[in-house]
């Protein structure tokens, strides 16, 4: 088996009972993995809700105990939900824009050209952090320098070693986004922290908190996804340079090629809601007050949908899948991430003539019942010029 | 060369015309409001949602099975539901009018 396969650990499960069981802290969670029901489940939020009041709880593993602050618009419901998704979507749509993806360009090209002056590196410190942090700076429009600290924090900054969770750790990011909106409230410019401190939702004016909560979300939801489909693709194409030339080849199937990676990979596992009322998931009884997760990356390997779907067909034509989610809560950076993707393959194609991988850790998530491969914990791959 | 009309949820009626690519590039290069088409093309995303003149439905056809599930959870889907990325612009739509869904 090649370095970058990711393997599907559901498919029993999904063809059988359809779900799989986790014990998440002392939270059971009823994993949903087909590719019909993880769509149901993700339109019906009147039964499987988001903004619940323990806030942290759809996600897996459950932050409750790590925060407090509400994550915005993620973690509440309709109708509030539409207020400040309609008035995060514009800015969320800004890596459309020809400047935007101008400078995007500008980072990822010095990014590639780095590894190529170093020849080999370990990819995911010195790559794909550097690379998502420096990206970041565009999404809040705020000065390329701010990423020196986000990358000083490493790639851990909500759990130890040790633990998939961490409170202090945590409390740095919370902390640093304090900090950045009262630095905004006192000097206001354009970036997304004052943007947001000016802004109306629902009549009202923006509130600390609920800035605060848009701006963990968008901190935490855009790192280790980004970092994982950036690793990710590195190791893929080092595995598979007919693929890197293909791409050189025929730029024209770009876009299906991005599409099968993000659905290959599926950087986000798996997320969250709470049941709202008895009710059944896979013919499975679910009482209210317990927890169900949609499980995109098993749903994403539903070879009911997908023909061959634990290959990579990079000019998949059809491909439905959920790895940004599914409905009223598909990601909002999805269209950063997109961008990230076509400019990180362009740029590969235009720069780099092949990748080896040298040596690496693999990074297993333990879902109970499933071990799945998510990524890296770190990569060593040289990088040779075209 | 077709020309088709989209009705946005602004009240704007709007008509371009194409003469290949997908309905939802079409609307993309036109800049018609609601028609996002994140995910390129490939039906995953559900931002190009179109409702089909109900007169005019003989001339799109129905959904395939696949963007028939993608539909089937969608917000506001009607029975005239289509994804604009899977319409191909010919000479056959010429005429046809959409309604954005979002």
């Amino acid at each position: 088996m090649k370095k970058s396969t990711l393997s599907d650990p559901f498919k029993e499960a999904r063809e059988g009972k359809g779900f799989g069981e986790m014990n998440d802290q002392n939270d059971p969670v009823v994993m949903v993995l087909g590719h019909k029901d993880v769509r149901k489940c993700a339109h019906n939020w009147k039964t499987f809700q988001s903004g619940g009041e323990e806030v942290g709880r759809i996600v897996i593993p459950s932050e409750v105990h790590i925060r407090e602050t509400r994550q915005i618009p993620f973690e509440v419901d309709p109708p509030e939900h539409k207020g400040y998704r309609d008035l995060l979507d514009p800015w969320f749509k800004r890596p459309l824009e020809d400047a935007y993806q101008a400078q995007l360009t500008d980072i990822i090209n010095g990014v590639v050209d780095e590894a190529l002056e170093k020849g080999s590196l370990e990819v995911v410190e010195e790559f794909s952090l550097k690379l998502q942090s420096r990206a970041l700076t565009l999404l809040l429009n705020i000065p390329y320098e701010e990423s020196e600290l986000w990358i000083s924090w490493g790639t851990h900054v909500f759990r130890s070693e040790d633990t998939a969770l961490d409170a202090d750790k945590a409390n740095i990011l919370y902390d640093y986004i304090d900090a950045q909106i009262d630095k905004a409230i006192a000097n206001p410019g354009d970036d997304l922290y004052s943007v947001l401190l000016a802004s109306e939702v629902h009549g009202k004016k923006m509130t600390k908190e609920e800035v605060k909560g848009v701006l963990v979300l968008t901190f935490a939801g855009g790192r280790d996804t980004v970092i994982n489909a950036v690793t990710n693709s590195i190791a893929y194409f080092a595995d598979h340079p007919a693929s890197l030339q293909r791409l050189r080849d025929e730029p024209e199937i770009m876009n299906t090629a991005i599409e099968e990676l993000i659905r290959y990979f599926s950087p986000l596992t798996q997320m969250g809601r709470v049941v709202t009322e008895d009710t059944q998931v896979c013919e499975h009884a679910v009482k209210a007050q317990s927890r169900i997760s949609m499980c995109w990356a098993a749903a994403n390997r539903d070879e009911r949908v997908f023909e061959n779907a634990n290959e990579v067909v990079l000019d998949r034509k059809v491909n439905p899948h959920v790895a940004f989610g599914f409905g009223t809560h598909n990601c909002l950076g999805a269209t950063h991430a997109r961008q990230i993707m076509k400019v990180l393959l362009t740029t590969l194609t235009q720069k780099v003539k092949s990748m080896e991988i040298l040596g690496c850790k693999e990074n297993i998530e333990d879902l109970d019942e499933f071990e799945r491969k998510v990524g890296f914990d770190s990569i060593q791959v040289k990088f040779n010029k075209l | 060369m077709a020309k088709i009309t989209f009705k946005t949820s602004d009240g704007k009626t709007t008509t371009v015309e194409g003469t290949n690519g997908s309905v939802m590039e079409l609307a993309v290069q036109n800049k018609i409001k609601g028609i996002d088409g994140d995910c390129g093309g490939v039906c995953s995303c559900a931002t190009c949602h179109v409702h089909v003149n109900p007169d005019q439905w003989n001339v799109t056809g129905a959904p395939d099975e696949l963007e028939n599930d993608m539909l089937e959870f969608d917000e506001n889907v009607s029975e005239y539901s289509r994804l604009s990325c899977q319409l191909k612009v010919s000479d056959a739509l010429d005429g046809l009018v959409l309604t954005v869904a979002k």
